[in-house]
């Protein structure tokens, strides 16, 4: 980007040097290029290419095989997985990250939320999954306890093995992310800002409208985007909540790589990673049209 | 890898060239089998003495999806280690068959691939190109629709399908409509999904001929899963040894010799085996064509299908492939045998095509089933 620039500063008469400037400073990008040509584009290159052969060598039938009603179903579930973990993630979250960053900033809370973050953002999985069975699965002691007390949450039904367990379940581990990323955002505000607006005869509603909204605007959408993706993604804890049925693409995904009754589709399971793909390339684009409106927003 | 793999093809040649120099002389000795990567038998090896030597100066085992606690596993890892002396390297513990066929076939000839296989009947033969022929000493006794006549693959051990339930959290089962029942609420699992396990395939077929169902026709098991599910008695998650222990899944579709293991971690365990239906299904060996120890490999089943590996399979209450022949001549151990889970009837066995209906029928009705 900064190459950019350079043809203005250098003119007309001095090509020669505008050019060598311009191939060293894409020298220093080469490692971040070999890293990402090597970790993002060649993986996805691979399965894109593969999500076009099947035994018989070239073929489409693995995305035509995609309008299978149980890939439907599981897609459309994925999508809202992650998007109501995403929002209900991004905004629970960036008030826990509120409360966080407006208390003492060398306190114990603070360091003990952060950190807890840490490691909860990171907690997905079986022990996850496993510690629900735990606590309020219906061998749990919480549920046990409950249920003696007349608090039978099971009643109309085992919600925690269907999409609504999933949701709960992947906030565990969703809202200490939105803290993580969204933490340092929220610190860059300074009180001075609001003392600004208040002496200029703002209201609390004009600050958080004109001034902390829009600044923090491109860093929420930014965060509830990974949030998506993160929750798109995530395989361990829902194949260990929810065994059958594949109900979430990641799940359809593995059963197509991994199963050993003959119903092993490596093509098709490409061909599935690529409408994850594709999903998170809508998102991503979409959050790139949200961004230019919240800097238009700013002006 | 291949560069290894010759470096170490050579010093194999070269501690046999030794150890045949040594032994020539003396002519009673047995020298290392130098073609152990084609041997179709022991014999064709130079005799079990020779595949020995070979194994040992291999010096290691690669085996792979075999946990310790599945059909007594762990005692056998450590009884081939301790009469051979060969270290074993077990991969991957709680893999799928189909898990161990990738391996083999994205880890080709490097010395972390698998040696030898033990998988479900569909994927071995789906995969028959990557196995080398071999036949054990006591080829013989294993039935011969219980094996590919030129060695491909020969099933090793097998169970039947049972319902195994801790009779502290429900009441004693004694048919599958018992299961329908309001004491059985969130509360009845299966080992595995079955469009992805082979286990909870046979489950849900069991289930289908418990209730009125063939063997071509897996549809009453899909019928009955789906009553289960609308009653609140279906939990959908994989019942494991710790699910188990925890009480999440406390009625489990599974083998009966897996079912038994948990009577270890939960005493009150029982192990239930429809008179209706018997679902009875054998697991398969194969040595990888690829084998990095191809000597230790052809070993490993020489032990397996002695006496000593059959019976230690028949302790970990799996029937093996060899237990009629044995029963015949008295080598079987009758405790062992004595132990195994009761059932009344006759055994039925699922053919490939029956499999196969099965699956693509499982494939488009599973999931609307249980959800």
């Amino acid at each position: 980007m900064t190459a950019a620039g350079y043809p203005a500063v250098t003119g007309v008469g001095r090509p020669m040097v505008g050019g060598r400037r311009l191939s060293l400073t894409w020298l220093g990008a080469v490692p971040f290029l070999a890293y990402v040509g090597v970790f993002l584009f060649l993986p996805t290159l691979i399965i894109a290419v593969g999500a076009f052969f099947g035994e018989g060598g070239f073929t489409l039938s693995n995305f035509s095989n995609l309008s299978r009603s149980y890939i439907v179903t599981a897609t459309v579930n994925s999508i809202i997985l992650s998007a109501v973990t995403a929002v209900a993630g991004a905004v629970l979250g960036s008030v826990l990250t509120y409360a966080i960053a407006t208390g003492n900033p060398k306190g114990v809370v603070r360091r003990i939320a952060v950190s807890a973050s840490g490691v909860l953002a990171q907690f997905g999985g079986v022990t996850l999954a496993f510690a629900f069975f735990a606590t309020i699965g219906p061998a749990g002691f919480v549920y046990l306890w409950a249920a003696q007390h007349h608090l039978d949450f099971y009643a109309s039904g085992f919600w925690l093995y269907d999409l609504r367990g999933l949701e709960v379940v992947y906030l565990y581990f969703q809202i200490p992310l939105m803290v993580l990323v969204f933490l340092p955002a929220v610190d860059g505000i300074r009180p001075q800002w609001r003392e600004a607006t208040e002496s200029l005869g703002g209201s609390s509603w004009h600050y958080w409208r004109y001034v902390a909204g829009p600044l923090l605007a491109p860093a929420f959408l930014g965060a509830t985007l990974l949030l998506f993706a993160n929750a798109l993604s995530a395989y361990a804890t829902a194949a260990a909540l929810i065994n059958q049925g594949g109900i979430i693409l990641p799940l359809q995904i593995s059963n197509a790589i991994t199963s050993e009754v003959g119903l092993h589709e490596p093509g098709f399971a490409k061909a599935q990673a690529v409408v994850l793909i594709a999903i998170v390339a809508i998102v991503t684009a979409l959050y790139g049209v949200l961004q230019r409106r919240t800097a238009r927003w700013l002006q | 890898m291949n560069w290894r793999y010759q470096i170490r093809g050579l010093g194999v040649a070269v501690a046999t060239l030794l150890v045949v120099v040594a032994c020539g002389s003396s002519g009673g000795g047995a020298g290392a089998c130098t073609t152990a990567k084609t041997a179709t038998s022991a014999s064709a090896c130079g005799g079990m003495d020779s595949l020995v030597a070979a194994a040992k100066a291999e010096g290691k085992l690669n085996i792979i999806a075999v946990p310790r606690d599945w059909a007594n596993y762990g005692a056998i890892i450590d009884g081939f280690t301790a009469k051979y002396g060969i270290p074993i390297t077990s991969d991957n513990p709680t893999g799928s068959s189909q898990d161990e066929v990738n391996a083999v076939q994205q880890l080709g000839t490097s010395s972390r691939a698998p040696d030898v296989l033990d998988i479900g009947t569909s994927v071995t033969l789906a995969n028959l190109t990557l196995y080398a022929p071999y036949k054990v000493a006591t080829w013989s006794d294993i039935p011969d629709n219980q094996k590919e006549p030129t060695g491909l693959w020969y099933q090793d051990y097998g169970g039947y399908m049972s319902v195994g339930y801790d009779s502290t959290k429900v009441p004693a089962v004694t048919s599958m409509q018992d299961l329908l029942g309001s004491a059985f609420k969130g509360k009845v699992a299966l080992n595995g999904d079955p469009t992805k396990a082979n286990a909870a395939l046979n489950g849900v077929m069991m289930a289908s001929l418990a209730n009125g169902g063939t063997v071509d026709d897996i549809s009453k098991g899909v019928d009955f899963f789906h009553q289960l599910k609308l009653k609140g008695n279906f939990v959908p998650v994989q019942a494991t040894t710790a699910t188990v222990k925890n009480g999440t899944t406390p009625v489990v579709f599974d083998w009966d010799y897996l079912s038994a293991q948990h009577g270890t971690d939960v005493p009150t365990w029982k192990v239930f085996v429809p008179a209706n239906a018997i679902l009875l299904d054998f697991y398969n060996q194969a040595v990888s064509k690829t084998a990095p120890h191809p000597a230790a490999a052809r070993l490993w089943e020489e032990y397996l299908y002695s006496d000593e590996g059959q019976n230690l399979w028949l302790k970990g209450l799996a029937r093996p492939v060899r237990m009629a022949a044995m029963t015949k001549s008295g080598k079987i151990d009758a405790a062992a045998a004595a132990a195994l889970p009761v059932a009344n009837g006759t055994p039925i066995r699922l053919s490939a095509d029956q499999a196969t209906a099965a699956k693509a029928y499982l494939a488009s009705h599973w999931a609307a089933a249980i959800s």
